[in-house]
C-alpha cells in the first residue's frame, strides 16, 4: 500500500549528505553538534588555564621557561615559536596567544565563542535539531516530518552558520569579543573591542541559524499538529514530545526579535546608523540591545532547559517502570513556564538602569517560575517514590539531570531578587547557575537521551561499561568544576576577567581557581570517552534488539534499524505513554500501540 | 512534499502547507515587533519627532497614503483571485492575480521614488535614529512585498500551466494567505511611521 516499503537503493550522496529522511538529518545534527561541542568545550579550557595560571604559557604548546627567560630553544614548542618568531608574517598563533599565552584580547574573544558555540550551536542543535527530528515522527507514529525539504534546507543552514562562524576566528582583528550576549553599544563599534569583522561574521551567522531554526520550528509544529498517528490525542503524547511542541513555538516567536536585533546590529557596524550609541546628533538607545536581546533571550533559556525536562521525564518513568506523576500537570508546567519566559527578561537588566518598582516585577515574574520548576521537580519525584528502579546509565543521567536542575534553579532564586543580584550580577555567581542549568541539566539530558536512544538510531548499544565511567566522571568533574563558583561569585570574582591575580582580594582564591581549571580539564578528557564509545559503538556495539529497555511508547514500535518511512502499517494508539506497572496486569509495560483487551484472568 | 502519510493527513481541517504558511507568520509578526518596538523606543523616547535636526523634512504623507489604497486594493484583488479558483476559473484567476501583481509592483515603485526624493532631501540611513529606522522598517516591509510579487508570479507561472483547480488549490492560498500578511501589515506602520 504504500511505496515506502519496498526497499530505496540510495546513493551515498542522497542518503547521507542530502538525505530528506527525519532519522538521518536527526543524526546528522547529533554528530554537529558534537564535534561543536569540543570546539565550544576546547575553547573553555583554553581560558581556565588562564584563570588558574595567568599569563603563563599553555602546556604541550606554549613556550619553555628558559626560551622565555633566556630565548633558549628546549622543547619542540619553542622550536615552532623561534619559527614563529622568525617568520615575517604575522602568524594566528603570534597575534593570540604570542609564546602559548593568552592575551586578554584573545580571553575575551575565547569566552565569547565558547557560549555562542555552546548555546546556538550545540545545545539547540543536539536537543531541538536532533533529538527533535529524530523523535517526533516516530513517537507520533508518522512516517517523516511534514516537510522534507524544508527539513533538509534547515540542517544545511545550520552547516553555513556554523562555516561563517568558523571563519571568524581567523579574520584579522580576531572573532566577536563582546560575550555572547553581545551588548551593544560595545558589540556596535569596533573601536570598544578592536573587533573588526569578527563581531558582523558572528551577526551574520546567527541570523542565518535563525533562519534555519525558524525553517525546523515551522516544520516541528506542522508535523505535530497535523501528523500524529490515529489515536494519538495531544494528551496521549510523550512529554518529550510535548517539550519539543512547545519549544519549537518558543523558537519561532523568539529567534525572529534576535534577527530584528542583528539586523539593526549590523546596520550600526556597516552602515552608519546609530541605532545603539547615545551619540549627540544619533539619538540612539544604548539599552535598546539589552531589551530586544533579552525578549530573545530568556525564552531561549527555556528552550535550553524544556527538551531536557522532556527526556528526563521519559528516561524517570521508563526506568521507574511507573506512570509520569501528574502528566497533565506536567504538560501543564511547562506551558506555564513558556509563557512566562516572556515576561521576566528585565531580570537579566537589573543593573543596567532600571526603575525599581519594574525590577520588582520583573523580580515577582521570574519568582513564579518556580511554581511550575518545583511542580516538575516533585512530579519527577513523586514517578520515582516507590517505584522499581533499574538503574541503567540513562537513568543516572535522568536523575543527575534533576538533581543538577534542582540547584541550578534554587541558585536561580537568589538573582532573581534584586537586592541580592545587585551584589552577585557578572560575578561567578551567574557562571555556576547558567552551567548548572544548561550543563548539569541540559547536557545530562542529552547524554542520557542519547544512551537511551542509540539502539534504536544505530541498532547497538553503547558500551554500558564506559557509558558509567563517562557518567561518573562527568557527574563528580562537573560539580567539582561548577560548584566551587558559586564561592567565587559570592566573594566578588568577576564574571568575564581574564587575570583574577591582579586584584588583591582575588589572590585568595587562586588555589580554587587551580581546583576548577584541574576539574575543567577532567570534566573535558571525560568527554572524549562519549565520543568514542558513540563511533565505537556505531560499528562494534552489541546488537540491540527492538524495544530493548521496554518502552511503551511508538517509536519502539518500529523495526530496528529503522526503515525509510519508519513503520510498516502506520500504528493506531490506544493508550497513553506512561502505562508501566498497570495493576492486574502481567506484564510492567503495555505499549501505547497495543488495542485494548478483556482484563487479565488471573487472580480475579 | 508531503506524500508520505495521506492517510493521516485528510482528517486535518488544515494542510500542511496553510498551517505551515500561518506558522511562519508568527515568526513575521514577531520580526517585524522587534522592529516596531524598536521604532516605539525611539519615537518615545524623543520629545519633537521628527528630532530637532531633521525639521524640514516631511515624509510624503499624501503619496504614501495613495499607496497605502493601492496595496488595500491589491489585498481584495487577491482574495478575488482565490474566489475565482474556487469557482474553477482559471481564466479569472490569472487576471486577478495580475492586476494583484501589478498593484503590489506599482505600490514598490511609488516607494521607491519617493525615497529617492527623501535621499535628495537629505534624509538618509545615517541621519540619525529617525533616518535609520525609517529605511529599515519601512524598507523590511518592501523586502516582504517583493518576495510577495516574486511568489505572486511564480502562482501566476503555475495558473498559467493549468496546475490548478477547483479541487487543488494550496499554492494560491498559501500565497494569498501571505499576501494578505503583507498588505494588513502596512496599514500600521503607515500610521505609526508617517502619521503619528
Amino acid at each position: 500500500m504504500h511505496d515506502n516499503e519496498h526497499h530505496h537503493e540510495e546513493s551515498f550522496i542522497s542518503k547521507y549528505i542530502f538525505s530528506l529522511d527525519h532519522k538521518m538529518i536527526g543524526k546528522q545534527f547529533l554528530i554537529y553538534g558534537l564535534l561543536m561541542f569540543f570546539i565550544g568545550g576546547g575553547l573553555a579550557l583554553l581560558f581556565r588555564w588562564q584563570l588558574a595560571y595567568p599569563d603563563q604559557p599553555l602546556p604541550v604548546i606554549g613556550a619553555s621557561q628558559q626560551y622565555l627567560d633566556e630565548g633558549e630553544v628546549v622543547t619542540g614548542a619553542d622550536r615552532m615559536w623561534e619559527r614563529i618568531y622568525e617568520s615575517d608574517k604575522e602568524e594566528w598563533l603570534e597575534t593570540n596567544m604570542p609564546s602559548g599565552v593568552i592575551t586578554p584580547e584573545f580571553y575575551n574573544m575565547l569566552f565569547t565563542m565558547h557560549a555562542t558555540i555552546m548555546v546556538f550551536f550545540v545545545v539547540v542543535p543536539i536537543l531541538v535539531g536532533a533529538f527533535g527530528n529524530f523523535l517526533i515522527p516516530l513517537m507520533i507514529g508518522t512516517r517523516d516530518m511534514a516537510f522534507p525539504i524544508l527539513n533538509m534546507l534547515s540542517f544545511w543552514l545550520a552547516v553555513l552558520a556554523a562555516i561563517v562562524m568558523a571563519i571568524g576566528f581567523f579574520v584579522p582583528g580576531g572573532h566577536a569579543a563582546a560575550g555572547w550576549t553581545g551588548y551593544a553599544p560595545l558589540s556596535a563599534d569596533p573601536q570598544w573591542t578592536g573587533v573588526e569583522w569578527g563581531q558582523n561574521l558572528w551577526a551574520i551567522s546567527l541570523l542565518i541559524q535563525g533562519f534555519s531554526s525558524l525553517v525546523g520550528s515551522i516544520n516541528y509544529i506542522t508535523t505535530i499538529i497535523n501528523m500524529r498517528a490515529p489515536g494519538m490525542t495531544l494528551f496521549r503524547m510523550p512529554l518529550v514530545i510535548w517539550s519539543l511542541f512547545i519549544v519549537a513555538i518558543l523558537l519561532l516567536l523568539a529567534f525572529p526579535v534576535l534577527s530584528s536585533a542583528l539586523a539593526l546590529l549590523i546596520f550600526d557596524r556597516l552602515a552608519g546608523t546609530t541605532f545603539f550609541s547615545a551619540t549627540a546628533e544619533g539619538g540612539g538607545d544604548p539599552l535598546l540591545w539589552q531589551h530586544l536581546f533579552w525578549f530573545f533571550g530568556h525564552p531561549e533559556v527555556y528552550i535550553l532547559i524544556l527538551p531536557g525536562m522532556g527526556i528526563a521525564s521519559e528516561l524517570i518513568a521508563v526506568f521507574s517502570r511507573k506512570p509520569i506523576f501528574g502528566y497533565r500537570s506536567m504538560v501543564y508546567a511547562m506551558i506555564a513556564i513558556a509563557f512566562l519566559g516572556w515576561i521576566v527578561w528585565g531580570h537579566h537588566m537589573f543593573q543596567s538602569g532600571m526603575r525599581p518598582g519594574l525590577g520588582s516585577i520583573f523580580m515577582t515574574t521570574t519568582m513564579l517560575i518556580a511554581v511550575p520548576s518545583a511542580i516538575k521537580t516533585f512530579n519527577w519525584l513523586g514517578t520515582m517514590f516507590r517505584g522499581s528502579i533499574r538503574f541503567t546509565t540513562p537513568m543516572l543521567h535522568g536523575i543527575a539531570f534533576v538533581s543538577m536542575f534542582v540547584i541550578g534553579g534554587l541558585s536561580g532564586i537568589y538573582m532573581a531578587n534584586t537586592p541580592v543580584d545587585i551584589f552577585i550580577h557578572d560575578t561567578y555567581y551567574i557562571v555556576a547557575h547558567i552551567h548548572y542549568v544548561v550543563f548539569g541539566g541540559s547536557l545530562f539530558a542529552i547524554f542520557g537521551g542519547i544512551i537511551f536512544w542509540f539502539p534504536k538510531m544505530y541498532g547497538r548499544y553503547m558500551n554500558d561499561a564506559l557509558s558509567k565511567i563517562h557518567f561518573w566522571l562527568t557527574f563528580i568533574a562537573f560539580n567539582c568544576t561548577f560548584f566551587p563558583m558559586h564561592i567565587l561569585g559570592v566573594g566578588g570574582h568577576m564574571r568575564r576577567i581574564s587575570n583574577p591575580q591582579q586584584y588583591e582580594f582575588l589572590q585568595g582564591f587562586e588555589g580554587m581557581n587551580i581546583f576548577i581549571t584541574m576539574s575543567a580539564f577532567t570534566l573535558g578528557f571525560a568527554q572524549l570517552i562519549l565520543v568514542f564509545n558513540f563511533f565505537w559503538s556505531m560499528y562494534k556495539g552489541k546488537v540491540a534488539e527492538q524495544n530493548p529497555w521496554q518502552v511503551n511508547t511508538l517509536e519502539w514500535e518500529a523495526p530496528t534499524p529503522v526503515p525509510h518511512g519508519n513503520f510498516g502499517q502506520i500504528p493506531t494508539v490506544y493508550r497513553g505513554p506512561y502505562e508501566y506497572s498497570v495493576p492486574g496486569e502481567e506484564s510492567d509495560w503495555i505499549p501505547q500501540a497495543q488495542p485494548e483487551h478483556a482484563p487479565a484472568t488471573s487472580g480475579d | 512534499m508531503t506524500h508520505n502519510t495521506p492517510e493521516i493527513q485528510e482528517r486535518q481541517p488544515l494542510s500542511n502547507a496553510r498551517l505551515g504558511i500561518l506558522v511562519l507568520l508568527g515568526a513575521e509578526i514577531m520580526l517585524f515587533s522587534g522592529l516596531i518596538g524598536t521604532f516605539l523606543v525611539f519615537r518615545v523616547g524623543n520629545v519633537t519627532w521628527p528630532p530637532p535636526s531633521h525639521i524640514g523634512i516631511e515624509l510624503p504623507r499624501a503619496v504614501t497614503g495613495i499607496n497605502t489604497v493601492l496595496l488595500l486594493l491589491s489585498g481584495y484583488t487577491m482574495l478575488q483571485a482565490r474566489r475565482a479558483i474556487q469557482r474553477d476559473n482559471l481564466k479569472q484567476l490569472r487576471n486577478w492575480l495580475l492586476i494583484t501583481g501589478m498593484l503590489g509592483l506599482l505600490f514598490l515603485g511609488v516607494q521607491g521614488s519617493e525615497w529617492v526624493q527623501l535621499i535628495r532631501n537629505g534624509l538618509t540611513l545615517q541621519s540619525g535614529v529617525y533616518g535609520g529606522i525609517f529605511y529599515v522598517l519601512i524598507g523590511c516591509h518592501a523586502v516582504h512585498v517583493l518576495s510577495a510579487v516574486i511568489w505572486l508570479f511564480i502562482v501566476f507561472g503555475m495558473a498559467t500551466a493549468g496546475r490548478f483547480s477547483a479541487a487543488r488549490y494550496t499554492g494560491v492560498d498559501t500565497c494569498t494567505i501571505y499576501w494578505v500578511f503583507v498588505v494588513a501589515l502596512w496599514p500600521i506602520l503607515y500610521v505609526l511611521v508617517y502619521l503619528s
